[in-house]
């Protein structure tokens, strides 16, 4: 006897109808892909947004030298930094020079600049290592510069930080329920498009098809489908991003800003149809052959 | 009851030992078979209608297994075989099926050449035999239409060389010249006879007494209400026709 063949060779794209795009499977898949990207862009930006705050913003410390005497102030502020430099928790550290002081007051003191009799506190922004948290500054600092406060950025920002991460958990779960529902659409479609040709899948196998010959034959029609759809979502998907991409650019936000895709994310989406059309084939098949192995 | 329609020469190729056959919960279909088919015979299946052909066919071909009882085909039990294996014992059989069952979008040719590419036959291959079978047939012309273009008996035709073009060791035809004038059903009967020359074992299931008396070494099943008659096998042997 000889050995099952795979497939049906060339006559394969014959033995069953083309129909090619007359379904709503693919229009169904391009609007599975649309919203996927979509979740999966939001949770990579988000990803980058919660990243970017925590290594960006989350780990620096800004500490106020609150003396009102100017030159007690400003001693308290040179010992202040030099302190600072030698904790090995800070990994920099910069003091905030006047300009930049009056661009800081500008809004609410006005173009003017700032009255030289007006106590205004030194400023000191210190960039700590990862995981090393403000409190250990806090004491080393009343020491050097009795005035001086510590204002913890991370703390602020924290509950914003957990609020990102909600949301970038939520964009993830989103793209795996859609990945689920796409499943589901390539089920009833492979079940639909058996049912549809199941007389001439009864007489393939009356005439010794074997069930993986004929699962070739749907896993090509609706890997074709899925591809189609896949490309269309993922290019609508893509021209919303960069629309909504500009808009954020307009706004000037730093932290909005960082929420924006580099390249890599970019390229972990163009995967997404490819991977679209991959699990629809092996979707399809898995349905195909279960449905066939019900059949004698 | 048993009915030996091989006899010992030769070996079997289709062995039924108490076989019945039950859609559902009804009543059996077709009950206590017990026969044999030599390798290399001729075999006509008679019976009035409802008397349980097309469901015996079924089980030859393999579209059913049977609910009761052993059949060997090819020297191999089909009953408890796995279903995996099954499409490797198709491949040795062809079925004119007695509603054609050819494929509608595809054309005459590429019916006729299902049997091949489903056993993996390179396209250069079979370009040849199957515009030779269709040309045998007399539809050469037709080699790319579509069924629904074609007659009843063009159709017929289309099935019975689909059945054929493939050499089956055993052929399995059920009512193959229902829809042809006398003329091609001789023509086709002398294509069956020729396959059959050649080692194929043939089983037809048919009214027709002039088709069943024009192929001398035949030999005949009659079947009423689901059961095998003449258990002696004194009536097996068909009468001849005085130009057979």
């Amino acid at each position: 006897m000889s050995p099952s063949p795979r497939s049906f060779g060339a006559a394969d794209r014959r033995l069953l109808p083309e129909g090619r795009l007359a379904g709503p499977m693919p229009w169904v898949i391009a609007i599975m892909m649309f919203l996927t990207v979509l979740a999966a862009a939001a949770g990579l930006g988000l990803g980058g947004a919660a990243a970017s705050l925590g290594a960006g913003l989350g780990n620096r410390v800004t500490v106020q030298i609150l003396e009102p005497n100017p030159d007690r102030r400003e001693a308290e502020a040179a010992r202040a930094v030099e302190r600072l430099r030698r904790m090995p928790e800070v990994e920099s550290v910069r003091r905030l020079s006047p300009d930049e002081m009056a661009d800081l007051l500008e809004p609410w003191l006005g173009s003017g600049g700032v009255e030289a009799d007006l106590p205004i506190p030194a400023m000191i922004d210190a960039q700590l290592i990862t995981g090393a948290s403000a409190d250990t500054l806090r004491s080393p600092l009343a020491a050097a510069a009795p005035s001086a406060r510590v204002d913890d950025n991370g703390q602020w920002l924290a509950p914003l930080g957990r609020l990102i991460a909600a949301l970038k958990w939520l964009a993830l779960g989103l793209v795996a329920l859609m990945i689920g529902a796409t499943a589901a659409t390539v089920v009833l479609a492979a079940r639909a498009a058996l049912d549809t040709h199941r007389a001439t899948i009864e007489v393939l196998h009356l005439m010794g098809a074997t069930d993986v010959q004929v699962a070739r034959l749907f896993q090509r029609r609706i890997a074709l489908d899925a591809l189609f759809g896949g490309f269309v979502g993922f290019g609508a998907a893509a021209l919303a991003l960069l629309v909504i991409g500009e808009r954020i650019g307009a706004l000037g936000s730093d932290l909005l800003g960082s929420a924006n895709l580099p390249a890599t994310s970019w390229l972990a989406l163009a995967l997404l149809p490819i991977l679209g059309v991959g699990l629809a084939m092996l979707v399809a098949r898995a349905t195909i052959l279960r449905a066939l192995g019900r059949m004698l | 009851m048993r009915v030996e329609a091989g006899l010992s020469n030769g070996t079997n190729i289709v062995k039924f030992d108490n076989v019945g056959l039950r859609y559902g919960t009804g009543a059996e279909t077709l009950s206590d078979l017990s026969f044999s088919l030599r390798h290399g015979g001729f075999y006509f299946l008679t019976g009035p209608s409802g008397a349980g052909k097309t469901s015996l066919l079924k089980l030859l071909y393999l579209a059913q297994r049977p609910s009761r009882g052993l059949i060997k085909l090819f020297d191999e039990d089909i009953v408890t075989m796995p279903r995996k294996r099954l499409p490797g014992f198709r491949r040795r059989i062809g079925v004119v099926f007695q509603d054609f069952r050819l494929v509608h979008h595809l054309s005459a040719f590429d019916n006729v050449a299902l049997p091949l590419r489903v056993a993996g036959v390179d396209e250069k291959d079979l370009q040849g035999p199957v515009s030779e079978m269709l040309a045998w047939v007399g539809l050469g012309h037709r080699a790319s239409a579509r069924p629904a273009t074609l007659s009843g008996g063009e159709q017929q035709r289309v099935a019975i060389a689909r059945a054929v073009i493939a050499r089956p060791e055993l052929l399995v035809a059920d009512e193959p010249t229902g829809n042809v004038d006398p003329e091609m059903a001789k023509r086709l009967l002398h294509l069956f006879d020729s396959l059959n020359k050649l080692g194929t074992t043939v089983v037809v299931a048919t009214h027709d007494l002039h088709l069943i008396s024009s192929i001398g070494r035949s030999e005949m099943l009659r079947l009423d209400r689901g059961q095998l008659l003449d258990p002696t096998g004194a009536l097996r042997h068909p009468p001849r026709r005085a130009d057979a």
